[in-house]
């Protein structure tokens, strides 16, 4: 019996969508779980999944199945999301970019000759794609990056460094955002697609850090860099643009993992209460950590209502900034909070490598940062609450 | 060379399944259902026969409510080519599932039937050989390696029996019966998900197949085991040999 009603007896979805959800589940529980501590003291993707997931497609989850991928839409990819986050986040990290940030820009504002040349091979899981956004002194304020694009004939020439360019290190191709006319602002940044092999293009080093390390984060340069002008998505100055767009559709996702991780949390804390005997009875057996217990399934069951909705919303409207940003601050919020109380119910179990708690803590603290910190979110939040208010 | 799979609806093995407060079966709230995992063997089975053949059908025939339906799509979705829903309310006992499948395989006309060696919701195990027998075809039963003649003519059946395997031929049409060693089924691929839903199925209600069903066994009572009590540890051999004797009454 699972604690948790099923979205699919709630909501109107597509049966098939049940079957990916399903089909993801047994994937996780049978293949992946089992492999985690190894995947953590490796520090690397055993090859025999990675080839798994190109085999069964989750590389092309959301690219439509006319440039080579599965067209499970949306909410497909948030259901496999949530289930993939019941296990090591390297399965996510690494399929990300080329469901999401890494794709989506092609295609909503690609040529067709971009989505032909690079969706099928993204689909596929041959090339890896990345997202370079971020600089050393452009986080949060995206709109101030300096990575700069001079138009010289038929080509670009791209100058700048760019970090925390997650799969970086590993990616075929990088969708860049630099600035072809410094008076505009945010209006004179592009989008580029950017391939690793273009002259100029150079990874200067992985970064090291406290968790979500198996498929990390790099720093690019771009030392007058060549990029044929075809690879422009869209028009000049529509780059930030692009990069808004595929943003919202990834801040639900971050919802949907921090709630599979916390299933996954609620599922440890439960058992390992059962099983753990102190005082001479099963820990669970104390009012103290029943209630630590109940709060995690209350926050646990308001996450999964709040994500499904708000996905199905989606399908509905394509603007959902102020509830993509309610649920994902919310839901990171709690899942780190869940993190907490699981490994305080696990005592010093919870903090030893032995248990996976400590890992999903340290991965899950990275979800309250990255697709726009808590607090951006709660700014968006308030804009739009202020302009309701005129 | 067309394959006939059946698969059944079973509460997912993986859950705790409770028995409800009248004893009638089990609490299906917040259950999850799969496919029957030794019919998921079968179907898997059948799909390598297809692959092996480079020709054929796989067939995938389920009994019960619509929501079997659900199993059926993912058989299809594994890469069957279609499915047969037999519409009944509740599920029938093996004798009836014997007949129902009696007439579904004399409509289809399949070169081999292959079914799961037993169901793990009630364990009993007989439609395989029931349906065989009705049918008054061969059987082969608990199948670890199946191979099928380049004529179609006869299969060759390696069986797990006690303390060994036993192969043996038999003249095809046939019904063989998958047990857990025969493969380990793969999992359903995104566009083979996604293609599930294209793929035909046809429904029929008993009537239809020209089955009368008449209940043979009437589920009189459901009971969960008594819970496990914590163990303890003894000190000493003679006192193990004493609450042995003595408490426990075993010895």
């Amino acid at each position: 019996m699972e604690f948790f009603p099923d979205v699919f007896e709630i909501f109107e979805m597509p049966e098939e969508l049940k079957l990916l959800r399903d089909s993801t589940r047994k994937l996780v529980n049978e293949k992946l779980i089992p492999r985690e501590r190894e995947i953590d003291e490796t520090g690397k993707i055993p090859e025999d999944l990675l080839n798994t997931f190109k085999e069964l497609g989750y590389f092309g989850i959301t690219i439509p199945q006319e440039y080579g991928g599965i067209g499970a839409g949306f909410t497909g990819y948030v259901l496999v999301q949530e289930e993939l986050a019941r296990t090591h986040e390297c399965f996510n990290a690494i399929i990300s970019a080329n469901n999401g940030i890494g794709s989506l820009g092609i295609l909503y504002d690609g040529t067709e000759e971009q989505k032909k040349k690079y969706l099928p091979r993204l689909a596929s899981g041959e090339w890896l794609a990345s997202f370079a956004l971020t600089e050393p002194n452009a986080g949060s304020d995206a709109a101030s990056i300096k990575t700069r694009a001079v138009k010289e004939g038929s080509k670009y020439i791209l100058n700048g460094t760019k970090h925390f360019i997650t799969r970086g290190d590993i990616a075929d191709i990088f969708i860049v955002m630099a600035v072809t006319d410094p008076s505009k602002g945010a209006r004179g940044i592009s989008a580029f697609i950017v391939e690793k092999n273009f002259p100029g293009v150079r990874v200067a080093r992985r970064h090291e850090s406290m968790g979500s390390d198996v498929v990390g984060q790099a720093e690019i340069v771009f030392e007058d860099a060549e990029v044929p002008e075809e690879n422009l998505i869209g028009e000049e100055g529509k780059g930030f643009k692009t990069a808004q767009k595929v943003l919202n559709d990834g801040r639900l996702g971050m919802a949907a993992r921090a709630l599979g991780t916390s299933k996954r949390l609620f599922e440890e804390a439960v058992r390992y209460s059962t099983e753990r005997v102190q005082f001479g009875q099963p820990i669970c057996q104390f009012q103290g950590i029943q209630w630590m217990l109940a709060e995690v399934a209350a926050l646990i069951y308001h996450m999964q209502w709040a994500v499904y909705s708000t996905a199905l919303l989606h399908e509905k409207r394509p603007r959902i900034n102020k509830e993509a940003s309610i649920v994902k601050f919310m839901a990171t919020e709690w899942a780190w909070r869940i993190a907490d109380i699981a490994l305080q119910i696990h005592g010093g179990m919870g903090y030893m490598k032995d248990f996976p708690i400590e890992r999903f803590l340290r991965d899950l603290r990275a979800l309250r940062i990255v697709e726009g910190t808590t607090e951006i979110h709660k700014n968006i939040i308030a804009r739009e609450i202020l302009r309701m208010a005129g | 060379m067309k394959i006939l799979v059946t698969v059944k609806r079973v509460p997912d093995p993986d859950m705790k399944v409770r028995v409800n407060a009248e004893g009638t079966g089990i609490v299906e709230d917040n259950m999850k259902f799969v496919i029957n995992p030794f019919d998921e063997i079968a179907v898997e089975e059948g799909l390598r026969i297809k692959e092996k053949k480079g020709e054929g059908e796989v067939v995938i025939v389920a009994i019960g409510p619509s929501v079997v339906q659900e199993q059926i799509r993912a058989a299809l979705a594994m890469g069957a080519d279609r499915g047969i829903h037999v519409d009944v309310d509740s599920y029938p006992d093996p004798l009836n599932t014997a007949k129902l499948l009696k007439a579904v395989a004399e409509k289809e006309a399949p070169n081999i039937v292959i079914m799961g060696k037993q169901a793990v919701d009630d364990d009993y195990g007989q439609a395989g050989q029931m349906l065989a027998a009705m049918l008054g075809w061969a059987q082969a039963t608990f199948a670890y390696k199946v191979e099928i003649a380049d004529d179609n003519s006869k299969a060759t059946v390696t069986r797990e029996v006690d303390g060994g395997l036993e192969t043996i031929e038999i003249d095809l049409p046939a019904v063989v019966t998958a047990d857990l060693r025969l493969n380990e089924p793969r999992y359903a691929s995104l566009p083979g998900i996604m293609k599930a839903k294209t793929k035909p199925m046809d429904v029929f209600k008993p009537a239809d197949l020209g089955v009368e069903l008449s209940p043979v066994l009437e589920l009189v009572r459901m009971e969960e085991p008594p819970p496990r009590k914590g163990g303890i540890i003894v000190e000493t051999v003679d006192e193990l040999l004493d609450k042995l004797r003595n408490e426990a009454k075993v010895i």
